[in-house]
């Protein structure tokens, strides 16, 4: 599902260019479980942004579906990223002026979707993740792990085909984390391409393949190396 | 995005940051009451001045005696000579589209009744007088028409004059002192207040004749001609000048268009209310520049929130948009707020002083509102457009 073909992305701070990704070639299939682990300053981030379509790469070829991403316009990218594309963030992100279905309804609206139809949803949405108890609950009012479940149901709620989660267990303590873990991991168990970004070698070890980044290079995990068993 | 849902997202940010909310639709009140509440003022002096002209009647030509000139020296060593009735008289005879002509002439005296006294301006002129200013009895009758050398005991009381003297009584056909002269007296004028140096309600008019000789005076104060059209003021103006010129044998009169006077107040003070409202919009853009203070301090917070709708799929547009409706809505309010404080303000200024009438011109309010709008939009978007450009996950991966 996700091709990328010596990709390179390069910053220019002062009169340096800095390597943030150099050079990755990676191919995700539909359905996987990857964990994406590295030091911080390895291009994690910067990977995720690419992955998101929040960013586009300086060289190489980055392939969503069958599509060449670096083809796409502004809007079509802000598409794409709105109909198939989930995040998830280790400070949740919720916004605290709305409650639970509001945070939920948040891509809706952007993408245009009638009130009622997003009212429905939003409501599914967090039957799925198991909070409908807490409907009408702004974030304040709920537990950490209960705000990053809003906030998995509001990266789910599109219907997207690709999870991306950025340390989404990072601000959780042990129980919850597990929790949201097999939350996510049921998702993926039924077809949902996950994609996590994390420190915590105990929830990388759960992914079916580590990628593991170093200087904007993949140094584990990629097409050269074989996986860890 | 639909727009109700826009208008309803932009909502709830407003709501969901009280403070900065509050603190911006303030800032933006204060600067359009000020905008609002000076352009009042401004307009309002220019309002009464033209209006206390106008009050005169149209097509008025003003004999003043004097030249006014910006050399020194009179030819003919400077003589002056005074303007009398016998000017007035050849006025009338000479001047081909004078319709109406009266004399001023002006003293102070002690006006007496009873045992109260008060010291009041003594107007002399004639029957015209009424007709030229527009003058409305309350009581009685003005001066009678008749030969203005004729003099005469009558006199016309202004409605306080007539009230400090007489309380509540009625004063016609009663006879008061002024100076050492007696005086019947035959109408009160309607209340009219101040105009142009005279307090029109505390004064008393009196034959122009008698007038000149209670004081001992030969010259008159001022003449005032009444021209029976706009087209024949400039003819009539060179008429009044050079038969004035013939008479005195050196121009030392000044004949002024009333109208001339009305216009150069009427952009002089133009001038001040533009300067007033220049002054106020220093205020808003201080408060534009406290709406730019507000969303930059929040700019953090606003950083993550604007990374987030980026990741949820919106597009950069459509955020500006959000950003946009929220900063118009922001400023928006805050003129309509501002609005409404400052046409209270002059509703009070107003009711203390109701001569005064103080409106603000429809071009400020407009402006004002317009400016509001822009402040915020600008001031409001600006750091938006900033974080828009940044990196999103970075955003996203702080708290």
């Amino acid at each position: 599902m996700i091709e990328l073909r010596s990709l390179c992305r390069t910053y220019r701070m002062g009169s340096e260019d800095v390597h943030a990704l150099a050079n990755v070639t990676l191919s995700i299939k539909k359905g996987e479980h990857i964990a994406v682990v590295g030091p911080s300053g390895s291009g994690k981030s910067t990977l995720l942004n690419i992955l998101g379509c929040l960013d586009r790469p300086t060289s190489g070829s980055y392939r969503f579906s069958g599509q060449e991403v670096a083809e796409l316009g502004e809007v079509e990218l802000s598409g794409l990223r709105q109909r198939w594309i989930g995040f998830v963030f280790q400070f949740f992100h919720l916004l605290p002026r709305l409650d639970a279905v509001g945070n939920v309804e948040v891509p809706m609206l952007f993408a245009g979707v009638e009130r009622e139809e997003r009212r429905r949803r939003a409501r599914w949405a967090l039957e799925a993740v198991g909070l409908e108890h807490r409907l009408r609950h702004k974030p304040e009012e709920l537990s950490g792990g209960e705000r990053q479940r809003v906030a998995i149901a509001r990266s789910v709620v599109m219907g997207p085909r690709l999870l991306l989660a950025d340390e989404p267990t990072g601000n959780l303590d042990r129980h919850s984390a597990e929790e949201i873990m097999d939350l996510i991991e049921r998702m993926n168990a039924e077809g949902l391409t996950l994609i996590v970004v994390t420190h915590d070698p105990a929830i990388a070890q759960r992914a079916g393949r580590i990628v593991r980044l170093e200087d904007g290079r993949v140094v584990e995990g990629g097409p050269d190396i074989p996986p860890q068993s | 995005m639909k727009a109700l849902d826009l208008i309803r997202f932009a909502i709830g940010a407003l709501v969901g940051h009280r403070l900065r909310t509050v603190l911006s639709v303030s800032g933006v009140a204060v600067g359009i009451a000020a905008v609002v509440a000076l352009t009042a003022l401004g307009e309002g002096a220019r309002l009464y001045v033209t209006g206390e002209f106008e009050a005169l009647g149209a097509n008025i030509l003003i004999v003043i005696p004097g030249r006014v000139e910006t050399t020194g020296a009179m030819p003919f060593g400077g003589v002056t000579h005074d303007l009398t009735l016998e000017d007035v008289r050849a006025m009338r005879a000479r001047v081909r589209h004078a319709l109406r002509i009266a004399p001023l002439a002006m003293g102070t005296e002690t006006v007496r009744y009873g045992g109260l006294s008060r010291s009041l301006p003594v107007i002399g002129t004639t029957s015209e007088f009424r007709e030229v200013r527009r003058v409305t009895m309350g009581a009685g009758r003005f001066l009678p028409e008749g030969d203005m050398d004729q003099g005469g005991s009558q006199v016309v009381l202004g409605i306080k004059a007539a009230e400090e003297l007489f309380g509540s009584a009625n004063p016609l056909g009663r006879i008061v002192r002024i100076g050492e002269w007696r005086f019947r007296v035959i109408g009160v004028m309607a209340p009219r207040g101040r105009g142009l140096g005279f307090d029109f309600d505390d004064l008393v008019i009196i034959p122009v004749r008698t007038n000149l000789a209670m004081f001992n005076k030969t010259t008159l104060f001022r003449v005032f001609v009444e021209i029976d059209g706009a087209d024949a003021m400039r003819v009539s103006e060179r008429e009044l000048e050079e038969l004035m010129e013939a008479r005195h044998r050196v121009r030392d009169v000044t004949v002024i268009a009333q109208d001339s006077v009305v216009e150069s107040f009427s952009s002089i003070l133009g001038a001040m209310t533009l300067a007033l409202a220049g002054i106020a919009s220093v205020s808003l853009a201080v408060a534009g520049i406290g709406i730019m203070n507000v969303m930059l301090v929040s700019v953090s917070e606003r950083r993550t929130e604007i990374g987030l709708l980026r990741a949820l799929g919106a597009g950069k547009g459509q955020i500006l948009t959000v950003f946009l409706t929220e900063a118009i809505m922001l400023s928006g309010f805050g003129g309509l707020l501002g609005l409404v404080m400052g046409l209270g303000a002059v509703a009070v200024f107003v009711e203390i002083y109701p001569a005064f009438p103080a409106t603000p011109p429809l071009w400020a309010i407009a402006t004002a509102i317009a400016m509001s709008l822009g402040v915020g939009a600008v001031f409001g978007v600006w750091p938006a457009r900033d974080a828009i450009r940044l990196d999103p996950i970075q955003a996203l991966a702080r708290r």
